[in-house]
Order: structure tokens, then C-alpha cells, then sequence
């Protein structure tokens, strides 16, 4: 006799509860009273900010917790029996075999030195289920559905022979070989590109619902989870916040937090920010036929011209490996360009960082990527703020505290703030204090380099509008790199486009993003992922159509 | 007891006991030694009685006095190579983590090959050319030991300087002492102590090897490693003075491994 709900249940979680103790001792909930249900076949979306406790929600429907973390109270049922009663042998027959996971990153997961075909027959043959030739069959016919190239070769390549994309498909193949009955996807298309994560996004989605797979996808992206999920629970500091199906969280939230994430995510897509010009055309830096690559590679920067105006926000835009950070290096000297000219107010800069004047290096500041490794771990506020202002501007010591404590107003720290250090902070507060940094040395440029990707939404979302009021304030031109259009649209006057190391196009924001445009200007536009669920099925069959040009060019 | 404010498990205790007992009877060595360590008290090999603790030695002197003056030249002698090599080891290695690929090259090649000399060997050779000066003894066995910071120190330097605050120094146009000193070395800090607390053995052992090859420190002086060499032989004939320095120096090895054991996990257990 079959329990009632196990006809079409798969997974019950009830109650869950998940702690970890910390070095002080204390116990902190990283999970607490979470409670679903997932069908066979269905997909729930996991939505939460960094620290909202997705993953390891994921992680323990295998039963399964980071070390120093336990699962302290709750039931979790799959397919009728409490996993959390079930022996060792049972439970390692279960996973991998039963739910399967698959990971953010595939290239941190795969062995470089075994090739990719061992490593995704690997479950099946060590838990005896399948022969060799069997497994590899399975294999091939695995690639074949996830979209790979060359099905039949393709198990015989390493890890580093294929591409971010590929190799994240060949992981959901990995997951899939045993058939399990759920696979716990945990923000698997968050490290790809744009365009890339569309390929993904469908392969991944095909997958799920050719075989009847049940799924819990974890993301924090909305318009992602869209596209593939019938269910999504929002989840905030460890509790739920909302469950419902798909199209009532992204049309009809019930709750605030549910509603400021549908919202950001609306103005990132739809908003387009509006060119507050200053009249003041005073050219800050100019780029002419700029040249750059490391060590007698190809090039990497190849015959870039922009040009930054006073109070202007230029956005370089580009997938990875574009060059667009490197570009930045060019600029500010750590990679000395080949040839090409680079005028920064007037004057000609040394193309190496040695070479250039104390002067020359305070009016050009950067802020970086990830503020957790960008700010020294074991020096104060004061010491990371102050240092700049003692550095170039040479004040007393009074002043310089002052000064800093001034800037903590700006970027809306507390004054207490002072002496702590960058480990007590949170992420957004760690980039506030970056851009305080940068600001100490009242700069004339500030290159933002991917300056929100590490963050939350909500809080890039203040990140922007604090450096949009910074720049208001003291006429700053900013020199903005990223990969994330909607940033772009909401906070650039100017874009460059970014491929290959070259520029496709340039301009004012609005010209560049109107039709027409540039055909790899309209795939980035058309692979940013939007909350309608039809999106994906819309892009893919466009691609089908107008893709193949712009891939061959 | 909390040090580092990281509370102390028992073998640290015992660690900490040890290295604080052996420090203090070699400061305090002329209060508490009964005799001069070089006066010939009475007949060689006395057994230990209510004058003389453990007995008189090979020329009659008084053991417990030579153990604890023996200490003083024995940790105080380690203690300041180990700094002299720590100073030379690490500024050289941080310099080649962060000066780019020539000087790394230049410098790690040099250290290669001191390294491609057994030690002692080595240390025995130049002492034997440049004579058994004290002075020599220190620069010879910290330019050796520094070779070894070097690469702990490089290797530490090296993933340091790939992160962005040191890159934003540098763009600030900050000099090479700031970057090794208040960017680089803060955050490097915990394994090298960790890192000071082993070399400290080593050096310690080191110098008792030395001696006991009669290259080390020289008589009347008295130090562990020369009080082994010059007992051993009476071992044969059933005299246990050996055991007492022989002994000194495997407790102090030990409490500073228990000690150095402990500043590594939590150095790990912070990174």
C-alpha cells in the first residue's frame, strides 16, 4: 500500500531548519521553518538574495550540509521515506543515482585531468547500474539532447577544451545519466555570458521536460527562473517569503520584498536612463587607435577610440574575454599599451603606470569588481579612506579624519564606521567604502570596473544611484564596464560594444540600442533574459533565424 | 587563556608552559644557577647530591649550572638567528613576489642554489674556512635558514599580490616599502609567525648539531647541543648526565611544536 501523497509527491519538505555554529559559539539559523511540496515533474524556483539560504535548502533535499552546518529540525521526504532516517548505504544510493545536482560553476567542478565523457559515466559505472558501453551510449545520447557538438566525440575531451557553456551542459549530463528522479539545479547559468546562458537556459529546460524530471532550480535572477520554473518560493534571510506559481510571483506579488524584486527587475529591463547633459563638453580622456596585448599574444585591445566628456557615464559593454577589462588596465597603466594615443586632459599619458605623475594617478580612480578582495582585510576605514588624502593631497592628520568621516556621510555609513574593518561589513557596505576611496582623491575619471556583478540586486541598485548622485555632485566622468545591459541602460550617456577586443559600436545609449543596430548589439539585447515566460521560445525562434550571421562574422 | 583571542586547548597549554620555563631559566640563569658554569667543583662524573642536583660533569663542573647557562646561549642564540633570517627571508621574498619576474628570477635562482647544498654540510664548510666565530655562526646558519622564508614568504607574497587592494596601491602610486609593509605583511602575518615558531626549532637543533661537531659554539661556553657531545661518551659506563641536555632540548622542541601545532590551525582555521 502506497502512502496517498506518494502517488504524485516526490518531495516533501517539512519544517526545515538548518544551523550552523559559528566561531563564537553561537548557533545561527541559516534556514529556518521552510516548508514545500514539489510533484513528479516539476520544476520550483528557488529566488533569494546572497545569504537567503538557497543552496543549502538545495544541498539538504540530498540530505546533505556544509561542514560546521546541520539540518536540526524538520522532515524531508522524498518518494515516502524520511531521508533523514535512512541509513548511510541507502543514502549513497540515492544520490547521484535518485536527485542529482548540478553546480554554479562546472569548471571548478570537473577533474581537468580525466576526459569529460569518464567523468559523466562515472556515477552510473561505479554504482554498478549500467556497463561501460551502456553508460557511454547513454552519454552520447545526453549531449546529443543538451545541444553539444559532435555527440559522439565529444566524452572524449578535457575540461578545458570546451567552452564555459558546453562545459555546464556536460554537467547537467553528468546529473541526468542515472535518470534521477530530481535534480537540484543551483544557479547553474550564472557565470556565463549573456548570450551564452540562453543556449543553456534552453538545453537545460528541453531536458527537464522531455523526461518528466522534477527540479528545484535555484537563482537569483527572476526573469531566469521565468522561463523554466512553474513554481517559485522567494526566500529572504533563511525564511520564505512567498510561494506561488510562477505567474503569480512575476505578475501578482502578494508580498513588499516579492514586489521590490519584481520591480527591480522590470526597471532593469524597460528603463533607459535619461542623458542628463551638463553643457559642459570639456574632454576628459580620449582614446585614439588604441593598441594592447600581453606578451606576443594576439591582440587583445585592438584599434579602440572613445572619447569621456565631463560628467558623462560611458558604458563598455562585452561578454567575457571582450577585452573590456583589459581596456581598463590600458588606461590606467598596469598594461602599457603597443601604440595608439591616450590624452587625459590635455596631455599625453606614459603608457606605463611607473612613469606617470603622483597627479596624473590621483585624478584617475578605480573601483573594482569584488569589493571582498579589493579592500586590505586588516586595515580601518580610516586607514583605507585617509590613506589617499595623505597620500596626494599631503593633510594633517586632524583633517584627514574629518575628511574621512565626511566621505562616510556620502556614501551613507554610519561615522562609527571609522575604526572598523572591511571582514565586519557587509558586500554593499564593502563597495561604498571602495567608492569612498576612490573619492578621497577627488578624481576627475573614476573606471568602474563591473563595479554591482558581485552584488544583490537590490543593493547594486543603491550602488548605481549613489554613484549617480556622486557624479551630479562633482561633475565625475565615469568609465563603466560591465556586462549587464540593464546597468547600462539605466546609468550610461554612452555606450561602446565591445567584441573580440574590438569596438562595434559607439555612442550616445539610445542611438546604440535603437534599431538599427549592430546585429551582435541586438543578440546581446535580445539574450537578456525578460520575466514573461514566453521569452525564451520568442528568442530561440528568432535566433533560429537570424543568428547564424552574426556567429559567422 | 586566550592568546590572539583564540581560546587555548591543553596541548598548547603544555606547549606554552614549556617555552615560558625554559625562557625564563635562561634570563635568569646567574640568580638561579648555583655556580659559575666554567669552575671545576669537585671530581669528574660526582653523582647528583644535595650541592650539586644533577652531578658534575666530564671536568667537574656543575651540570644544572651548565644547563642553565647552556640555555641562554642555546634559545638566545636561536632566537636571533631566526630573527636576523626571518628579516632577510622575508623581505627578499616579498620583494620577489611583487617586483615582477626579473628580480623573482634573479633571487630565486640564487636561493636555488644554496638550497641544492645539504645544510649542514654547507654550514660545516664555511665554518671550517671562515673559522668558528661567533659572528660567523650567526650570519652563516641565517643566510641558510633564510632561504627557506624566502619560499614560504614568496609563495604567501604571491597570493597576496593578486588581489585588488594591492593592485589599488599600486595604482596609487604607493612605494615598494608600503606594499610590503602595511598591504602585504598584515595579511601574511599569522603563518609567519607559525612559520617563526618551527624555523625557531630547526635553528635550535641546528646549532646543537653544530656544536656537537665541535663547529658551534666553543668551550668554556656551555650549550645544549656541546653538553650532548661531551657526556655521550659516558653513557657506555652507565653516567646518565647525558640525559639532562639531551633531554632539555627534546622538551623545548616539543612545547614549541605543541605551541607552533596550534598558531598554524588557527592561522588555517582564519584563511
Amino acid at each position: 500500500m502506497m502512502d496517498k501523497r506518494t502517488e504524485d509527491t516526490l518531495l516533501e519538505v517539512e519544517g526545515l531548519r538548518i544551523e550552523a555554529a559559528s566561531q563564537t559559539d553561537v548557533r545561527s539559523v541559516l534556514v529556518d521553518d521552510v516548508s514545500f511540496a514539489l510533484k513528479r515533474g516539476e520544476v520550483l524556483g528557488l529566488i533569494g538574495e546572497s545569504g537567503a539560504g538557497k543552496s543549502t535548502i538545495g544541498l539538504s533535499s540530498m540530505h546533505y550540509t556544509r561542514p560546521g552546518c546541520a539540518i536540526t529540525a524538520g522532515r524531508i521526504i522524498f518518494n515516502g521515506r524520511d531521508i533523514r532516517e535512512i541509513t548511510e548505504t541507502e543514502e549513497r544510493s540515492l544520490r547521484g543515482v535518485k536527485i542529482a545536482y548540478v553546480a554554479q560553476s562546472a569548471a571548478a567542478s570537473f577533474n581537468p585531468a580525466l576526459t569529460i565523457g569518464r567523468q559523466v559515466c562515472e556515477v552510473v559505472v561505479r554504482h554498478k547500474l549500467m556497463s561501460k558501453a551502456a553508460a557511454k551510449a547513454r552519454a552520447v545520447d545526453l549531449f546529443r539532447s543538451l545541444d553539444l557538438p559532435n555527440p559522439e566525440t565529444f566524452g572524449q575531451r578535457y575540461p578545458h577544451q570546451v567552452s564555459g557553456g558546453q562545459l555546464q551542459r556536460a554537467m547537467a549530463a553528468m546529473a541526468m545519466i542515472a535518470e534521477p528522479e530530481l535534480l537540484v539545479f543551483d544557479e547553474p547559468t550564472t557565470a556565463l555570458d549573456v548570450t551564452t546562458q540562453v543556449e543553456v537556459l534552453a538545453a537545460f529546460r528541453a531536458l527537464v521536460r522531455e523526461r518528466g524530471t522534477a527540479a528545484l532550480y535555484i537563482t537569483h535572477d527572476l526573469a531566469v527562473v521565468a522561463q523554466i520554473a512553474d513554481r517559485i518560493m522567494v526566500l529572504r534571510h533563511g525564511k520564505m517569503v512567498e510561494v506561488g506559481s510562477a505567474e503569480t510571483i512575476l505578475h501578482a506579488p502578494q508580498d513588499d520584498y516579492t514586489k521590490r524584486l519584481v520591480a527591480e527587475r522590470n526597471a532593469a529591463v524597460a528603463e533607459y536612463f535619461v542623458a542628463t547633459s551638463k553643457g559642459d563638453d570639456t574632454t576628459v580622456l580620449c582614446m585614439d587607435g588604441l593598441v594592447a596585448s600581453y606578451r606576443g599574444l594576439p591582440r587583445v585591445i585592438d584599434n579602440v577610440s572613445m572619447e569621456l566628456t565631463r560628467g558623462d557615464t560611458l558604458a563598455v559593454v562585452g561578454e567575457s574575454g571582450s577585452g573590456k577589462s583589459t581596456l581598463a588596465r590600458v588606461i590606467v597603466g598596469l598594461l602599457p599599451r603597443e601604440s595608439g594615443k591616450l590624452v587625459f586632459q590635455g596631455k599625453e599619458l606614459s603608457a606605463a603606470l611607473a612613469q606617470r605623475s603622483r597627479e596624473e594617478l590621483r585624478r584617475i580612480q578605480m573601483i573594482y569588481q569584488n569589493p571582498d578582495i579589493a579592500l586590505n582585510p586588516k586595515q580601518t576605514l580610516l586607514e583605507i579612506i585617509g590613506r589617499p588624502i595623505e597620500f596626494y593631497l599631503g593633510k594633517p592628520k586632524k583633517e584627514i579624519k574629518e575628511r574621512v568621516l565626511e566621505l562616510l556621510r556620502q556614501i551613507e555609513l554610519p561615522e562609527s564606521f571609522i575604526t572598523r574593518r572591511p571582514p565586519e561589513l557587509s558586500g554593499g557596505q564593502k563597495q561604498r567604502v571602495c567608492i569612498a576611496r576612490a573619492l578621497a582623491a577627488q578624481p576627475d575619471a573614476i573606471i568602474c570596473d563591473e563595479v554591482t556583478s558581485a552584488l544583490d540586486p537590490l543593493v547594486a541598485e543603491d550602488i548605481l544611484k549613489l554613484l549617480r548622485r556622486l557624479q551630479e555632485k562633482y561633475g565625475l566622468a565615469y568609465l563603466f564596464i560591465t556586462h549587464d545591459l540593464g546597468t547600462v541602460r539605466r546609468i550610461a550617456n554612452k555606450v561602446a560594444i565591445m567584441r573580440k577586443g574590438q569596438v562595434l559600436a559607439y555612442g550616445e545609449t539610445a542611438d546604440v540600442f535603437s534599431p538599427p543596430y549592430h546585429p551582435y548589439t541586438g543578440l546581446l539585447l535580445s539574450s537578456v533574459p525578460e520575466m514573461r515566460s514566453e521569452w525564451l521560445d520568442e528568442v530561440l525562434y528568432k535566433r533560429q533565424v537570424s543568428v547564424a550571421s552574426v556567429v559567422s562574422s | 587563556m586566550r592568546l590572539f583571542r583564540q581560546k587555548m586547548p591543553f596541548k598548547a597549554l603544555i606547549g606554552l608552559l614549556i617555552v615560558i620555563i625554559s625562557i625564563s631559566g635562561a634570563m635568569f640563569a646567574p640568580i638561579l644557577a648555583p655556580y659559575p658554569e666554567a669552575d671545576v667543583l669537585g671530581r669528574a662524573w660526582a653523582a647528583p647530591s644535595a650541592g650539586h642536583w644533577l652531578g658534575l660533569d666530564n671536568l667537574g663542573r656543575d651540570v644544572l649550572s651548565r644547563l642553565l647557562y647552556g640555555a641562554r646561549l642555546s634559545i638566545g642564540l636561536s632566537l636571533l638567528i631566526t630573527a636576523l633570517s626571518f628579516t632577510i627571508g622575508v623581505f627578499t621574498g616579498f620583494s620577489a613576489a611583487v617586483l615582477g619576474k626579473t628580480i623573482d628570477m634573479i633571487l630565486s635562482r640564487a636561493v636555488d642554489l644554496l638550497l641544492s647544498m645539504p645544510a649542514l654540510i654547507f654550514a660545516m664548510v664555511v665554518l671550517s674556512v671562515l673559522g668558528t666565530d661567533l659572528a660567523v655562526l650567526i650570519v652563516t646558519i641565517a643566510i641558510l635558514d633564510a632561504t627557506r622564508i624566502f619560499r614560504v614568504s614568496r609563495s604567501l607574497a604571491m597570493n597576496i599580490a593578486t588581489l585588488d587592494f594591492v593592485e589599488a596601491a599600486r595604482l596609487r602610486g604607493e612605494g615598494l616599502w608600503w606594499i610590503l609593509r602595511r598591504e602585504i605583511l598584515p595579511n601574511a602575518l599569522a603563518p609567519l609567525v607559525a612559520e617563526f615558531g618551527l624555523r625557531f626549532c630547526f635553528t635550535f637543533l641546528f646549532i646543537s648539531a653544530l656544536s656537537f661537531l665541535g663547529l658551534g659554539i666553543q668551550p668554556p661556553n656551555a650549550d645544549w647541543g656541546s653538553m650532548v657531545k661531551d657526556y655521550s661518551a659516558m653513557i657506555m659506563l652507565g653516567v646518565p648526565t647525558v640525559f639532562y641536555p639531551a633531554g632539555a632540548i627534546a622538551t623545548l622542541t616539543i612545547g614549541i611544536n605543541l605551541l607552533v601545532d596550534w598558531l598554524v590551525s588557527t592561522s588555517a582555521a582564519k584563511h
